[in-house]
């Protein structure tokens, strides 16, 4: 931590966050709001003489709330930058005629009650994602009456209990009385594989959390009872399996069971009733402290990140990674990296390792000091293009400039240019190419596709990122569907191209999918907001002429729902079977009318 | 011997090479590859048409640069796994034997077909047909393209200072790069700081 925060080549912002990220691999421009800290932190020397005379007293977040704190305070005592600051919602001194006492004391004068919000923009090529976690909330989990009873703990509140630097000095005492606890219960999978309430994923570290602590308490209290509540005791890492061995011979007993109540008895301590799975028997236990091994939860700001960055999240909340093996540290969006338990669930050692990988790979991005970008963008067709602006107003990425007064023809920032195509399928008069995924490359593979028994294929669009990596997905899980479906990927489905589909339904397709990013999470910034657009349009049209407007599906599939693609899939072909030889026969007679 | 010319290579005509990988059996115990292979073989432009059992592989590679710079191929199919896995491998591999990585298309022979479709082998390979024509009609029409190189900040931002990014930041700064690392608390340490022993060696975290 302190090798962080003097690093000559770190520059810290805490109490920071992003709030938007603009630009590419190579030139992301990144906005951060800084909140006021009211204390200089280049000057304070963490001296503590403000503190002293703060009248205001908190609970200490840091401690879990089993400590206090003042109004000014440093979150703890290793803490880096090593300065105190002022939570202004609970200082009565930011109108200084109130208290100002600190002020008075402050010999430095490090305190400015005049300081506000900063915002910072910086210029980076790499970005690496470590949000962390969120310990899961056993509120709602009533029946171990977490809050109700003061000696239910979540595993969070033990550990500053037992931490020498926490609020009793490591000295293990129950918070009701101060007695010490002869009996200390531990009760796994607390918000972990519960199909209820939490996670339905396993968590990882609380096992090994547990056995850890069962060891403090043994370690110092040789005499207390440790029994710990459990489902099956995951120790699958290097050195886990022996710790766990150590922990039973020191005395520590493992329950198979779940505890299905906790009661409070009249001296506090907790009654638990649970059904032994290794004996078939319903037991009680008393014990004088109660510990719930909370579960890991996605830390709260992800999803907000999720969106302000065009990143994925996995059905669990965590940030989803290129490929769970070749690239577990790497963004779909280039340039971007995970680390720790934003990714998933984890431990130090793994957080660690992690971390290095992520660095490693910005590095390996970085260290030529300027990067390859693909060729993958669109090109004006000058002689076709009426410049009536349109092109322009639908790109995402304002990469598309058009004189429409002076009828110039449009034209590309090839820099600015992501590829999504989506300017290419909206464009009326054919004026726009896009290089890789032109007009004619994917409709050869519509035409190949429908030569032959048109009637029993399904046509589908899916895009790179979300839809054909939820294929993928499908794949890899080996979920089955239909055998006549036939994907065609494009990078965005905002590609999709109106005559596309009346092409496809002219020669004979019964049944057409567009699938793209959930809206939300395109790749392309909006883009899909186009397709949604567009696909309605069609619809009006489809009803207009007389086609059954059901037969063009629209379907958001995120690169982690692979369950969703082959359930979409089986249900494409139910719409298939429903759409007969004739009905086909009748769409090809209109649309090659018209 | 007499010397007979060789048949004039038509140079405005494609001149495909198709790869059917069998991917071990990942691919091959649902779809025929043999069949594929040798059925594609007789579609117009498609120079070689040839099942192989590990295209990414190292001799698979080689074997496919060999045929392209024998037959003068200017653009491949290979039809194996998710593009979104190998395409990087094979535009390499087609770089280094001379045509534009570009020219390049992929069949999804294995996640989208042979991996969803386990036990019905006629319709599998049936598709897997229909899937390897489909990239034939594209790669006819593919046209060379030419990646650019843009100038770039070597600067990283670590959003988070809990040990993962403590840890991303230091490895960074320490190789010669700046870092900016942003966190939403007042100090840095994250969950880690909060705890005293770790395991499994009880050590302290802090």
């Amino acid at each position: 931590m302190t090798d962080a925060g003097r690093h000559p080549r770190i520059k810290l912002l805490t109490l920071s966050e992003v709030v938007d990220v603009k630009g590419y691999v190579g030139n992301f421009k990144v906005k951060i709001i800084k909140k006021a800290r009211y204390v200089d932190e280049t000057s304070c020397t963490a001296c503590g003489d403000c503190a002293k005379v703060c009248p205001v007293v908190r609970p200490d977040e840091f401690n879990m709330g089993l400590g206090s704190r003042k109004a000014i305070y440093s979150p703890f005592p290793q803490a880096v930058p090593s300065s105190y600051l002022i939570n202004a919602k609970e200082c009565l001194g930011h109108n200084p005629a109130v208290c100002s006492k600190c002020v008075e004391v402050c010999a430095k004068g490090c305190i400015n009650f005049h300081m506000s919000d900063e915002e910072i923009v910086e210029e980076v090529g790499t970005i690496i994602v470590a949000t962390g976690l969120q310990p899961y909330d056993p509120t709602e989990m009533d029946e171990y009456g977490y809050t109700r009873f003061d000696n239910v703990l979540t595993s969070l509140e033990f550990e500053r209990l037992v931490n020498a630097s926490g609020p009793t000095k490591g000295s293990l005492i129950r918070p009701s009385d101060r007695n010490h606890p002869k009996s200390v219960g531990f009760i796994q999978c607390v918000g972990s594989r519960s199909a209820t309430k939490g996670g339905h994923y396993c968590s990882n570290i609380c096992c090994m959390n547990t056995i850890k602590s069962s060891f403090i308490i043994k370690e110092h209290y040789p005499d207390v009872e440790v029994k710990v509540f459990y489902i099956d005791i995951r120790a699958f890492g290097k050195g886990f399996e022996d710790l766990y061995t150590r922990s039973r011979r020191m005395g520590t007993q493992y329950i198979r069971g779940l505890p299905g109540s906790v009661e409070e008895t009249e001296n506090g301590s907790l009654r638990v009733a649970v059904e032994n799975a290794a004996t078939g028997t319903l037991e009680f236990h008393e014990l004088d402290m109660l510990v719930l091994a909370q579960g890991m939860k996605p830390a709260p700001s992800t999803q907000r990140l999720q969106e302000i960055m065009g990143l994925q999240l996995t059905s669990d909340g965590f940030y989803l990674e290129a490929h769970p093996k070749l690239q577990p540290v790497d963004a779909a969006t280039r340039g971007i990296f995970f680390a720790g338990c934003a990714e998933g669930p984890k431990d130090i050692k793994e957080a660690v390792t992690q971390a290095s990988a992520a660095a490693m790979r910005a590095i390996r991005l970085m260290h030529k000091g300027e990067i390859n970008t693909e060729p993958i963008t669109s090109t004006i067709i000058v002689e076709k293009c009426k410049a009536c602006g349109k092109c322009a107003e639908v790109c995402p990425y304002n990469a598309i400039s058009v004189d429409v007064k002076a009828k110039k023809p449009a034209v590309v920032n090839s820099a600015a240019c992501a590829g999504c195509g989506t300017c290419s399928a909206e464009c009326r008069f054919d004026a726009i190419s896009m290089n890789h995924f032109t007009d004619a490359q994917l409709m050869g593979q519509v035409d190949t596709m429908l030569a032959v028994e048109p009637e029993s294929k399904i046509l589908a669009f899916a895009c790179n990122w979300c839809s054909y990596a939820g294929a993928d997905y499908a794949g890899v899980s080996r979920l089955q569907y239909p055998a006549n479906v036939h994907l065609i990927r494009v990078m965005c489905s905002g590609r999709v191209d109106e005559k596309f589909i009346w092409e496809g339904f002219r020669q004979g397709a019964p049944v057409i999918l567009v699938s793209g990013c959930h809206i939300g999470d395109c790749h392309y910034i909006d883009a899909n907001h186009w397709t949604e657009k567009r696909v309605e349009r069609i619809h009006k049209k489809m009803e207009k002429i007389g086609l059954r407007p059901e037969r063009l599906q629209l379907e958001w599939i995120s690169a982690a729902e692979g369950i969703r693609f082959a359930e979409t899939m089986r249900r494409m072909e139910r719409l298939r079977q429903s759409v007969t030889a004739e009905e086909i026969a009748e769409t090809q007679n209109i649309l090659t009318k018209l | 011997m007499s010397k007979t010319p060789p048949a004039k290579p038509v140079e405005q005509d494609a001149r495909i090479g198709v790869y059917v990988c069998h991917c071990g059996l990942n691919i091959a115990q649902s779809v025929d590859c043999t069949k594929i292979a040798q059925d594609i073989a007789e579609v117009d432009g498609v120079i070689i048409s040839k099942d192989i059992v590990y295209a990414c592989s190292e001799p698979g590679q080689q074997a496919i640069k060999q045929d392209i710079i024998d037959n003068g191929l200017d653009r491949l199919v290979i039809a194996s796994c998710s593009p979104r896995l190998h395409e990087p491998t094979f535009k390499k591999m087609a770089e280094a034997a001379g045509v534009n990585p570009y020219m390049v298309d992929m069949a999804n022979l294995r996640e989208q077909c042979s991996w969803v479709h386990m036990n019905d082998r006629d319709n599998a390979t049936a598709k897997a047909e229909t899937l390897v024509n489909m990239a034939i009609a594209r790669v006819r029409q593919l046209e060379p393209l030419y990646e650019d190189t843009l100038p770039l900040t070597q600067k990283t931002l670590v959003i988070g200072g809990g040990i993962a990014g403590i840890q991303a930041a230091l490895d960074l700064a320490d190789s010669g790069y700046d870092v900016t690392l942003v966190e939403k608390n007042a100090s840095i340490g994250g969950i880690m700081a909060q705890i005293d022993k770790t395991f499994p060696t009880m050590d302290c975290s802090i």
